[in-house]
């Protein structure tokens, strides 16, 4: 295409690539949307992610009847949720727009249009890095899957499955690649990948790796995130602000997916977020929107592990009980359960969003932040990956003496189980649910229940073949390279 | 004197020279008359020898004679030309509808439908067999959905071409028209044509597959000048509200059933908030049109005005229209040239229909004005915390209307001139070249105060958008005529280039009334159609009719490879009648067997370039944010290198026959037709193509059906005269296959958006069922057949009811579809009506299913359910419930008129009054408000109304 004769464009292309994260599609907030068969606003890259990471689990319920939604409360989805099926598509999606650009910017091309500038090179390594996310949560959710890269080029062929071990060792392979080309941790552009943004997903990589390959790799899960801990990530002074409209100015925050009220809109990603749990009694201009959606809520069981629901010891307890039952009787009552009020679209300072319509928040999408690499480096040191349980017990009281406001919540000792709680409370909401049940055997069968777990108020046992989602249908059709994972 | 005598004589047919039985004979001016017998005998008493006698029949042309001293008076009557030998306009010339091979239906103006017409479609609704026009909803000018035999296509367009006095039209959307047709004056049409069969609209090859409609429009008279005007005068109004609970009926179930939330918000109004959004709606439409021939000058000149309001509140069309026909004629007759121009203005209000299913659901305990000044006056519910109108709730239906300016200007002009040579030293050689234009430039404008409940934190709107339109067209063929005595043959040659341009560009600024910029979007896009086509007709013994066509289209929008399509067909028909064994029937006056194949194309696809890899800038709205800075986005867009055109291969058998003495005659036609290659939207393999759904070419549809119509004139005497006119469809719509890959397990694609939840479909295209079958969940009633909330039938048997129980049951299509008209005339008295009815079609009632079902909320607000929620008694919306399919099946008058001819005002003023009602009534058992809904979903349509209207005409 004539568009890469331009040095220009290859910023641009770029700014897809993470904008792919983010909006629907060309038009915002709606419009000219990148994927289709769902309605735009659910098709969002972070919608999607957040749906499936955190509505099977006990960190959120929603209360709409939109389509199959709800199997994911009730854990009954099959191949053929149009859910499921967008989230695997915006991963495709990705994948095959990075894999454009990365076939598109080979030395040879580049020289060929006469183009030069290291900075392609570096978006190039940008590139991978975001290409490798997208396999990260394709591997994370789908496990076996087709497999494309740049060598594969647009047309109407019939993909290969890959296995999951295979995946992770190709996710591992580039990530490690990439490393020399991309920018030294807090170097780059704000809203840009570096090093340390490709350490973090390796950290992830390493500490699941016993759930994706069978092989533990706790040792190397801990040198990530030592690498990324000593890259100099400070943690923001306030819990709260790390999910307000400035946390753009965070120095906690590793790897954001960025929004603005005026130049990133979508109907999904933080304008969701924000939004959708606004309802019954709370009060919108506190969220510097100008109106709730009313439908996302959390279970009992995140509740109640925190001291008290007030936040008054520990403030990352941010629920919003006026009005609202506990207890969930009807999933499509609004007022049962209590709400989450971690995202709004204000600022530190109490300043509203830059939208006037207060539709599409400022607020950054925190996808990696050091507090998380903290627990990630204590969990390592627990499953026995070297380390010092002295420095993980350090890094935990940092989280809790943000959290209490001081060192009474302060612990001495620490346990696996205390990790998964403790990950409850620092990182709910942000997407890591789902993937940190299943490393502690906790998501599907009978260890750990919760209300509407399969589809009862009490909660209950359902099958481990959950673990994984299934290949949509539509693509087993489409391609019938692929064989469906077990169970479906 | 008294000079009265009595004259015999006998009626023979100028055609076999047989005894015509029941010709009426009567005195011209007088009362007087009679019928030949059994032997074409009659005997008639008349006053004097001045008089003088009219002998007419049907089909036949009248024949008057002066008595003068005559006893015995015997006439010959010929054949009626304008029926035997009319002549039909198909593609790229006429021919004389004995003539013809393929499948090919003409109404004319005299039997157009009647009343307030404001859209070309509707003059010919229910009066072709094998044609259904369902108009799109009751708005002003609004436009229709056209399917002849039924559907080609998946996802490209199921629309005819339509071609107007020979120009073939962009009949995609024009912005800020309801309706691109609506653009065309139908005061100003003669004929419409509609080719069915391949056979027939294979010679416009690529966009032939759903059927061709051949518009021609009036022309000059003969003679001096005629001058006519007509004046319409209607009053228009709703035929009936969704049934919703009053007021009282409401409060009483909030109070028994709702929490103490919801009963806080209860008010003590009484508001029919339906009643409040529509009215009684008047219409004016007049024409005035001079037609004469000045030296070899015949000419047409006409101009319009219609102002039509719509029965919601604030929905107006106001159009004016003028057009020009000039057809001279030189070099001795040799040279006929035809020049068409059109054009008209129209200005527009659109009302905002999201008021239709906000008084459905307002509360009517709320008044309609809040007695303050906020919010344009205007009673909204408010958010309790900010005491700003709360974005979830309902807004107030009224205020939706009466607080938006929705505007549109739309100039639209078609014309062509039209250059006929016939070659002076070859007379049987005609050359003819046709150069024409069709542009439109619309723009409009969407405005709303700020500080009011739709725009509020906006802060107003203030949007405004234009569009232009340039197509153009030329077309230029050679045509050999030559009979060939010697083999008792005639042949009829034709060849032929065609090139259309379609150009259009749209922008759009939205913004709020302070000037903050939302969105500022422009688009251009071009597409070029170019063609080679020939024809040739042969015909033997003038019994033996053979047609064989041929067209080559190069579309710009496919690939080089790709880009060009060979559509052929051929015909073959017997004209039996003719034949000796039949040839003195007294029977059958004609009878004619027409066989037809013939391969279409479909390449009205979405966009210009599917083909290309293109890059796509985003909105600034949709840029990324680097450092402080963002970035519109450049997105690679998902192409199909290989996308051609759908072909589909129709097969046609169909008989004309006409019986001599009962004055009927008829038709029978039955179709096969094949699409193969569908454009359709299917998900590519994941990792593939830069998108996961694209536009390619598989599947295949078959549509196979029987269309039978009948025209009979039971009662011709001289007074009275009755014609009659019915015909029925039935077709058959399979989906054959969807895959690339064959694949029995496919479930396949879901469509059938409804409204209520988001996402949600209650329709799916599968391999084996019709396109569009519903697809839900079979609802389990208790003994008392009241619907049991979210119970069903677990189909598989495997103890769980999920997505796998869901049932493909039933399709919007009908079984049948019918139309039955008919048209009295006594003296100077005339009347008719006409019907139409659909049988077997099913229809998803959504009002229900989304405004059915009452459950205690939270919210701060509160809306009215329908009566059917009492019903059920549903708390919780069942939107996948086969309780909410319904049988559509319909019988409705579109039309009744009936008329007085004045006759001569002072020997100078030909006068005519008629009155007629719309919409005058509808037989079905659906429970909705009307069981005609294109696609059989049924959520808020701006209803169709009852139109009374008075007409005046008057010639000169």
């Amino acid at each position: 295409a004539t568009v890469y004769k331009d040095p220009a464009s290859y910023k641009q292309i770029l700014a897809k690539m993470y904008a792919g994260f983010a909006v629907s599609g060309q038009q915002g907030p709606a419009g000219q949307p990148d994927i289709s068969g769902i309605d735009e606003g659910f098709s969002t890259y972070l919608r999607q992610y957040w749906k499936a990471q955190e509505l099977t689990t006990d960190e959120s319920v929603i209360g709409w009847n939109d389509g199959n939604l709800r199997d994911y409360h009730d854990m009954d989805w099959t191949a053929s949720n149009e859910f499921v099926t967008a989230m695997y598509n915006r991963i495709f999606y990705q994948i095959t727009l990075t894999n454009e650009f990365i076939r598109e910017t080979t030395d040879a091309k580049l020289a060929e249009r006469g183009v030069s500038g290291s900075e392609i090179k570096t978006y190039r390594a940008e590139a991978r890095f975001l290409r490798a996310l997208s396999y990260y949560h394709a591997l994370d959710m789908f496990g076996n899957v087709p497999f494309v890269t740049e060598a594969d080029a647009v047309g109407s062929f019939l993909p290969k499955q890959t296995t999951r071990a295979e995946l992770f060792a190709y996710i591992e392979s580039e990530l490690k690649a990439i490393d020399a080309e991309l920018t030294a941790p807090m170097t780059n552009e704000y809203g840009r990948a570096d090093k340390a943004a490709a350490w973090t997903l390796l950290a992830k990589l390493y500490l699941n790796a016993e759930v994706y390959t069978g092989t533990k790799k706790y040792t190397e899960a801990l040198t990530y995130s030592k690498k990324v801990i000593d890259a100099g990530y400070t943690l923001e002074s306030k819990y709260a602000n790390l999910f307000l409209a400035d946390n753009n100015k965070s120095k906690e925050i590793i790897f954001p997916i960025t929004f603005d009220g005026l130049n990133t809109k979508t109907w999904g990603g933080m304008t969701f977020l924000v939004h959708a749990p606004v309802g019954g009694s709370m009060n919108p201009a506190e969220f510097g929107i100008g109106g709730g959606w009313g439908g996302v809520r959390t279970t009992k069981n995140i509740v109640q592990k925190f001291p008290d629901a007030t936040g008054a010891k520990d403030k990352r307890a941010m629920f919003y009980t006026q009005d609202q039952n506990l207890e969930i009787d009807d999933l499509f009552k609004f007022n049962d359960g209590y709400a989450i009020t971690k995202y709004k679209n204000v600022t530190s300072t109490g300043a509203k969003g830059s939208d006037i319509e207060g539709n599409f928040p400022d607020t950054d999408f925190p996808m990696f932040r050091v507090a998380d690499v903290y627990l990630m480096y204590a969990e390592a040191v627990l499953r026995g990956g070297g380390g010092s349980t002295a420095e993980a017990v350090g890094y935990i009281n940092k989280l809790r003496e943000r959290a209490y406001g001081n060192t009474s919540g302060n612990i001495t000792s620490i346990d696996l189980n205390f990790i998964l709680d403790e990950r409850a409370r620092e990182l709910y909401w942000e997407g890591h649910r789902r993937t940190d049940l299943i490393r502690f055997g906790k998501f599907t069968g009978a260890a750990y229940l919760w209300p509407w777990k399969g589809a009862v108020k009490e909660g209950k046992t359902v099958p481990e073949y959950l673990n994984l989602f299934p290949i949509p249908s539509a693509d087993i059709v489409a391609n019938p390279n692929l064989k469906q994972n077990t169970g479906y | 004197a008294f000079a009265q005598k009595t004259v015999t004589g006998k009626v023979t047919d100028g055609q076999d020279k047989s005894e015509m039985i029941g010709v009426t004979v009567s005195v011209k001016g007088t009362n007087i008359g009679t019928q030949t017998d059994i032997s074409g005998m009659y005997k008639l008493n008349v006053p004097n020898d001045e008089s003088v006698l009219v002998f007419s029949f049907v089909g036949k042309i009248a024949q008057e004679v002066v008595i003068g001293n005559k006893t015995t008076i015997n006439v010959t009557l010929a054949d009626d030309a304008s029926v035997l030998g009319e002549v039909v306009v198909i593609g790229y010339g006429s021919q004389k509808k004995r003539d013809l091979t393929g499948s090919v239906v003409s109404v004319s103006s005299e039997d157009f439908v009647k009343g307030q017409i404001t859209s070309p479609e509707q003059l010919v609704s229910g009066k072709i067999a094998g044609v259904q026009i369902t108009s799109n909803s009751g708005a002003p000018g609004s436009g229709s959905t056209i399917r002849i035999r039924g559907g080609s296509s998946l996802n490209a367009n199921n629309d005819p071409l339509i071609v107007l006095d020979g120009m073939p039209l962009d009949n995609s959307g024009i912005s800020g028209a309801s309706n691109p047709l609506a653009m065309i004056n139908p005061n100003d049409i003669e004929t419409f044509t509609v080719l069915k069969d391949a056979s027939a609209t294979a010679i416009y090859g690529s966009r032939a597959s759903n059927g061709v409609i051949l518009i021609t429009t009036k022309k000059g008279a003969k003679g001096k000048p005629q001058i006519n005007f007509s004046t319409q005068f209607s009053s228009a109004s709703p035929v009936k509200y969704v049934d919703v609970l009053s007021a009282s009926e409401f409060a009483a179930l909030v109070t028994e059933k709702g929490n103490t939330t919801m009963k806080s918000y209860l008010d003590t109004a009484d508001t029919d908030w339906q009643k409040q959004i529509y009215r009684n709606a008047l219409t004016t439409d007049n024409n005035l049109s001079i037609s004469g021939t000045k030296g070899n000058l015949p000419y047409r000149i006409s101009v319009g005005y219609l102002n039509q309001n719509g029965i919601l509140k604030t929905s107006n069309m106001d159009r004016t229209s003028a057009s020009i026909g000039l057809s001279p004629t030189f070099l001795d007759k040799h040279l006929k040239v035809d020049v068409n121009l059109k054009g008209s203005k129209s200005n527009n209000r659109f009302a905002n229909t999201g008021a239709i299913g906000a008084a459905v659901s307002f509360d009517p305990t709320q008044p309609i004005y809040s007695g303050s000044e906020t919010l344009g006056g205007y009673y909204e519910w408010l958010d309790p915390s900010t005491g700003k109108p709360n974005t979830l709730a309902t807004l107030n239906p009224l205020g939706q209307l009466m607080l938006r300016d929705d505007r549109s200007d739309v100039l639209r002009s078609i014309g062509n001139v039209v250059f006929d040579y016939k070659f002076h030293f070859l007379p049987e050689l005609r050359a003819n070249l046709n150069l024409g234009y069709d542009i439109s430039r619309s723009n409009g404008s969407v405005a709303i105060p700020a500080n009011v409940g739709m725009s509020f934190a906006r802060g107003g709107t203030n949007n405004v958008y234009d569009q232009n339109k340039t197509n153009k067209t030329l077309e230029f063929y050679l045509n050999y005529v030559k009979e060939l005595p010697g083999i008792r043959s005639k042949i009829d040659v034709m060849g032929g280039y065609s090139y259309q341009d379609f150009l259009k560009d749209n922008s759009n600024l939205e913004k709020n009334i302070a000037g903050d910029v939302f969105l500022d979007y422009f688009y251009k896009t071009q597409n070029t159609l170019v063609s080679f086509f020939g024809r040739a007709n042969y015909s033997l013994l003038d019994k033996y009719l053979l047609t064989v066509t041929l067209r080559k289209d190069g579309s710009s929008r496919f690939s080089p490879e790709n880009r060009w399509g060979l559509f052929p067909s051929a015909a073959f028909a017997w004209k039996i009648s003719d034949e000796g064994f039949l040839k003195n029937s007294n029977t059958i006056s004609d009878l004619k067997l027409r066989l037809g194949y013939g391969v279409t194309g479909q390449q009205d696809v979405l966009g210009d370039y599917p083909y290309l890899p293109k890059y796509t800038i985003s909105q600034s709205t949709a840029g990324y944010q680097f450092g402080s800075k963002f970035y519109n986005t450049l997105r690679p867009e998902g192409y199909d290198a290989n996308i051609k055109w759908e072909e589909t291969t129709t097969l046609n058998a169909g008989i004309d026959w006409a019986l001599k003495t009962a004055r009927i005659s008829g038709s029978v036609d039955y179709y096969y037709r094949k699409t193969k290659d569908l454009l359709s939207v299917i998900p590519v393999p994941a990792g593939s193509n830069l998108t996961n759904q694209i536009l390619t070419n598989v599947g295949n549809i078959e549509n196979k059906g029987i269309e039978f119509n009948i025209n009979t004139t039971p009662i011709h005497t001289k007074d009275f005269n009755w014609d009659l006119a019915f015909n029925i469809t039935r077709n058959i719509n399979t989906i054959t296959n969807l895959t690339k890959v064959p694949n029995p397990t496919f479930p396949g694609i879901l469509v059938g958006g409804i409204s209520g939840g988001v996402g949600n479909t209650v329709q799916i295209h599968t391999v084996g069922y019709p396109t569009n079958s519903f697809f839900l969940y079979q609802q389990v009633y208790d003994e008392n057949g009241k619907p049991l909330e979210g119970v069903y039938v677990d189909k598989n048997q495997d103890g769980v009811v999920n997505t796998s129980d869901l049932a493909r049951y039933k399709s919007p299509q009908p079984d049948f579809y019918f139309g039955i008209s008919s048209q009295f005339t006594y003296k100077k008295w005339f009347a008719g009506f006409v019907t139409r009815g659909s049988i077997g079609g099913y229809m998803y009632n959504n009002l229900n299913s989304t405004a059915g079902t009452f459950r205690t909320s939270s919210n701060a607000y509160l809306n009215n359910v329908v009566r059917n929620a009492t019903v059920t008694g549903f708390e919780n919306s069942q939107y996948f419930s086969d309780y909410y399919l319904e049988n559509a099946s319909f019988f409705r008058a579109d039309n009744i008129n009936l008329g007085y001819r004045i006759g001569r005002i002072k020997n100078k003023i030909d006068a005519t009054v008629s009155a007629n009602v719309q919409n005058a009534f509808v037989i079905t058992k659906y429970s909705g408000l009307d069981p005609e809904v294109q696609g059989g979903i049924d959520n808020n349509i701006y209803p169709r109304p009852r139109t009374f209207t008075l007409g005046l005409n008057l010639g000169f």
